[in-house]
Parts: structure tokens; sequence; C-alpha cells
């Protein structure tokens, strides 16, 4: 391999790189300077908080990182229970309908509920559940994603442990509890940190169900706030970004070794 | 005793599944009848009305662009963003310096929500002092309106969404690359091949398994993924850059049309049936759930 082939490689590798994180990095540019360096880049120019005081008063953003908080915790634990409950069944249980049930949980994994918006969101407001904390979580409750991971991890725990189980006097639930959540811990974490990331960012569904500050989350709560019409400025909106963004960020850096390995154990599945 | 039925099962199976049903299955029939349907008004009683919304939907042209719009859209950005995942795959996994510092950068956008990064991408494109702009005045070149020109936007979009999910692809080849044996690149190189034959004949084969799988995922996003239309275009100038999910959107609330809204639905819903099919009896052939 020629060398001159190998500086290329590096060179365009450190390049991409930089290319990747530059939209984070002029985020942080503009939300610490002053608007008028916003559009221009001297090393001179001043740094300030200013930006993320104005932010901070423009929009609720407590309130929506409260309810964003709220609802991904909601839907997590919920899914963490109802996903492990039916990944057991269909892992360990033989009865008629099984494949049938399977192939219902398939199915949702390619159809997702923000390509059902119309009739979710009738369904959301005939149960008078439209700008609710619930109505945003309720679609996504069970996740077939999460049924799938847990089915294939639950299929590898050896028959002689559940028998034993059995013998010591667990039963049913306490089966699962005892036995077979502890194996599984890196499958929950993984899918855990899947989940999270995936409704802290969602945002069709939570912009058709949520009407005020009293159920929006940070995304749809960005998005009026970054809408040119409210003629909020760069820098603003750039410290309104870090601050949307900030805690899973700090949460991501810290353990983005797990984080990264996670995705790779959820997608191996 | 296999027939037997099993109630324990079923309990276990019955909430998460009456969920799954409630929000995807059901609402799936409900949109189908809805798209054979119409009313004058919300509160209006539905009457059934065969296949006009579906000609009403022959007849759009606004429908035929937003197709004509995800066909390239998906074409620009699948492909583009798979040999990007790759190639950062491969960087990452290769004993350059700095490694875990590539991952880290390459993976960010990932986690980031869409909607926020899209207005940083905002400022990017902006037509004056948008950064692209800058840079390309600095070398006296005047760039062009990224998301005003017709012929631009969609473009643009692209090059956003690419960006947002190579390093989410890279992810799932780092994976499949560390599974493969170091012995198997170390005859190849006894043998004197070179690095893009060993590329070729080698490591590309080997991960295909990862490409099948990722290429499925990717065309899925490509229909679902349209958070950054709301920041970016909202589907303009003139719809030519709107996709089908925010056509969808836009026709149920902004325009209230639930039932042609549903009919739209119906298109996006068959998309994904046949892509589903395709990934059954075309790629999944080797994968098999037990």
């Amino acid at each position: 391999m020629s060398s001159w082939f190998q500086v290329f490689s590096k060179t365009s590798a450190y390049l991409l790189g930089l290319v990747w994180v530059l939209p984070l990095l002029y985020a942080f540019w503009a939300a610490f300077h002053p608007p008028e360096y916003a559009t221009q880049f001297s090393l001179t120019a001043p740094l300030t908080m200013e930006n993320f005081a104005s932010a901070w008063e423009q929009a609720p953003f407590f309130r929506y990182m409260l309810n964003t908080i709220v609802i991904t915790t909601l839907i997590l634990v919920s899914q963490l229970f109802l996903c492990t409950l039916a990944g057991y069944a269909l892992a360990r249980e033989k009865f008629a309908g099984r494949g049938f049930a399977f192939a219902l949980v398939l199915t949702q994994l390619m159809v997702m509920p923000e390509v059902l918006i119309v009739e979710n969101y009738r369904t959301l407001a005939g149960l008078e559940l439209v700008d609710t904390y619930l109505g945003v979580g309720l679609p996504y409750l069970a996740s077939a994603f999460g049924i799938f991971l847990l089915r294939q991890t639950f299929k590898t725990v050896p028959q002689e442990l559940e028998d034993a189980a059995r013998v010591e006097g667990l039963s049913g639930l306490g089966i699962i509890w005892k036995v077979f959540v502890p194996l599984a811990f890196p499958t929950y974490l993984a899918f855990s940190l899947v989940s999270v990331s995936y409704h802290w960012n969602n945002f069709l569904w939570p912009l058709v169900v949520t009407n005020t500050e009293a159920s929006r989350p940070l995304t749809v709560g960005m998005a009026i706030f970054g809408a040119p019409e409210s003629g909020v400025d760069w820098s603003v909106i750039s410290a309104g970004t870090l601050i949307a963004i900030g805690p899973l960020l700090i949460l991501f850096l810290i353990f983005q070794k797990r984080f990264i390995q996670s995705f790779m154990h959820a997608g191996i599945k | 005793m296999f027939s037997r039925f099993n109630l324990k099962a079923w309990l276990l199976l019955l909430p998460a599944l009456s969920f799954l049903i409630a929000f995807t299955h059901w609402p799936t029939l409900k949109t189908i009848w809805r798209s054979f349907t119409w009313a004058k008004s919300d509160v209006a009683p539905s009457q059934f009305v065969g296949v006009e919304n579906y000609q009403i939907l022959v007849d759009d042209p606004i429908f035929w662009k937003v197709i004509e719009n995800n066909f390239w859209y998906a074409l620009g950005t699948v492909p583009t963003s798979i040999a990007l995942a790759i190639i950062m795959a491969l960087w990452v996994n290769s004993k350059i310096h700095c490694t875990s510092l590539l991952r880290l950068a390459f993976f960010t956008p990932t986690i980031l929500p869409m909607i926020t990064v899209a207005n940083i991408w905002l400022f990017f494109y902006s037509p004056n002092i948008g950064l692209f702009n800058q840079l390309l005045g600095l070398v006296g070149i005047e760039g062009p309106n990224w998301l005003g020109d017709p012929d631009i936007a969609l473009s643009s979009l692209m090059v956003m969404t690419v960006w947002k999910e190579a390093g989410f692809f890279m992810i799932f080849y780092l994976a499949a690359l560390q599974t493969l044996s170091p012995d198997l690149f170390d005859a190849a190189k006894l043998e004197g091949a070179s690095t893009w034959r060993i590329f070729r004949k080698i490591t590309f084969p080997l991960l295909m398994p990862t490409t099948l799988f990722v290429l499925i995922n990717a065309i899925l996003n490509a229909f679902k993924l349209v958070d950054h239309l709301f920041i970016l275009t909202k589907g303009g100038p003139n719809n030519e850059s709107n996709l089908l999910l925010y056509y969808i959107y836009e026709t149920a609330f902004s325009f209230l049309d639930s039932y042609y809204a549903a009919t739209l639905t119906v298109v996006m819903l068959a998309t994904l049936a046949l892509i589903a099919l395709v990934q059954i009896f075309v790629l999944d052939r080797r994968i098999h759930y037990r």
C-alpha cells in the first residue's frame, strides 16, 4: 500500500470528522458571542452569556424540558414493563397463535405510529387526551422493537435455569423478574438508550397532539422558538439549541462508549 | 399440547399487543376505510364514495410532485449515506490516531434532535450571511439561495439528511467489522493484495448482510423522517422539496382534509408494505428468526 494513499485517507478522515462537528461548533460559537459576531469569525470576539439569558427568557425552556423528561420517562417505563411480558411470552411460551402474534409485532417495526398521524389524532381526540402527557406517550407505550429485542435475548436463556427456578418455588412473574430480567440487563440498557434518544428527539407526533406549554416537548418548543416568524436572532437560537440538546449531549459525552455499544448491540439483534 | 389455549401467554401479551393494535393495526384499517369515504365537514356523517378520492389523487399534480421528490430524495440520500457509513466505519476501525474522537464526531449528529440541528443548518444555508455562502464568497463565488431556489432546495435537504444519518449507519458497519477475523486481512496482505482489492473481494462481500439491513432502514427513513422540512423549507418553494409524509401532515392539519390525507396515507402504507415484501422475499432469505 502506498503511503501516499494512507496520508490521503487519514487527512480525509480528519477533515470529514471536522465537517461533521461543524454545526455543533458553530452553535457554540454563536451562543457564546454577541450577535454581531454570529456571522463573522474573529479570534478577538468577546465572550458573553447574554444569549443564554435572553433565550431562557423568550421561551419556557424549563417547562419544555420538564415535559420532555416526563414524556420520555413515561414511555420508557411502560415499554420496559410491557415488552418484558410480551417478549417472555413470545420467547418461552408455546401456544397456538404465537406465529400470528409475532407477525403483528413485526408489522409495527415497519409501520410506526407517526405514519398514521391522521387516525391516531382522531383516536386521541376521541379519548380527550389531546395536549396531555399521556396523549403524547400513548401510541408508544408498547414498542415492537423492544419486544423483538427482548424476545431474542430471552430465547438464549438456558431452559435448565428456568427449571431450577421453578424447583426453587418461583413461579410465573417471579421467574421473569428474578431470572430473565437480570440476565437481559445489556439488552435493557441498549433498548433504553435507543428509546430515550428516539423519544427525546421525536417531533411529528408531539407537534400534532400538543397545543400548549402544558405538554409541549423541547423539540416542538424549539421549532416554534426557531421559526423565522418569531424574529429571534441566530445567537439566541444557538443558545436555545444548546440548552435544548445540552442534557442529552452531556449524558452522551459521559457515557459515549456505552451509548455506541448499545446502539451496536441493538443493531446486531 | 401445542394447540391448547395458553391463557398465561395471552395475558402476558395482551397489554403490549393491545397498544400495538390500537395505534398501528386498527388505525391502518381505519385509514384504508376512510380513503373510500368523504364528508362535507368533520362533524358531518361520512359517506362511501368508492374510488373518488383516488381519482382526485391521480389528478393531483402535487401528489405526483411529492412522489417524484421522495423518489429522488431516497435515491440521493440512501446510497450516499451507506457509502459514507462504510468509509467512516473503516476509518474508525483502522489504526489511525484518535479513532475514538473520530467515532464521536461521526456519531454525534445521530443523538441530536433533527429539529434543533435544522435550526443551525438553516443558518448555514441562508442566502447572504449564511456560512456556506460566506465560505464561497471567500473564493469569489456567489453562492446560490440553497433553500429558496427550486432547483436546489431538495438537494440541500439531502445534504443535511446524509449528515444526520451516515454516522448512525456507521455504527452497524463498525459492529460488523469487529466480528471479522483479522487473519483474513493478514492473509490477503501477505498475498500482496491492494487495499482496494481487499475491500472489494473480502470486506464488502462480508458486510453484505449489514448493507441489506442498513439499506432497508435507510429507505424507510427516507419516507418517515421529515422533521427538517418543518424548519428548512416547509416543502417549498412551490412544493419543490415537499415529501409524502409532510404532504400528509399539511393535508390533514393545514388543509383539514382528513379524507384525502387518509388516501395519501394509504399510498404511504403501500410503499412501506412493498419495502417489507422486498425485505422478506428478496433480501431476507438467509436470515431466519428462530
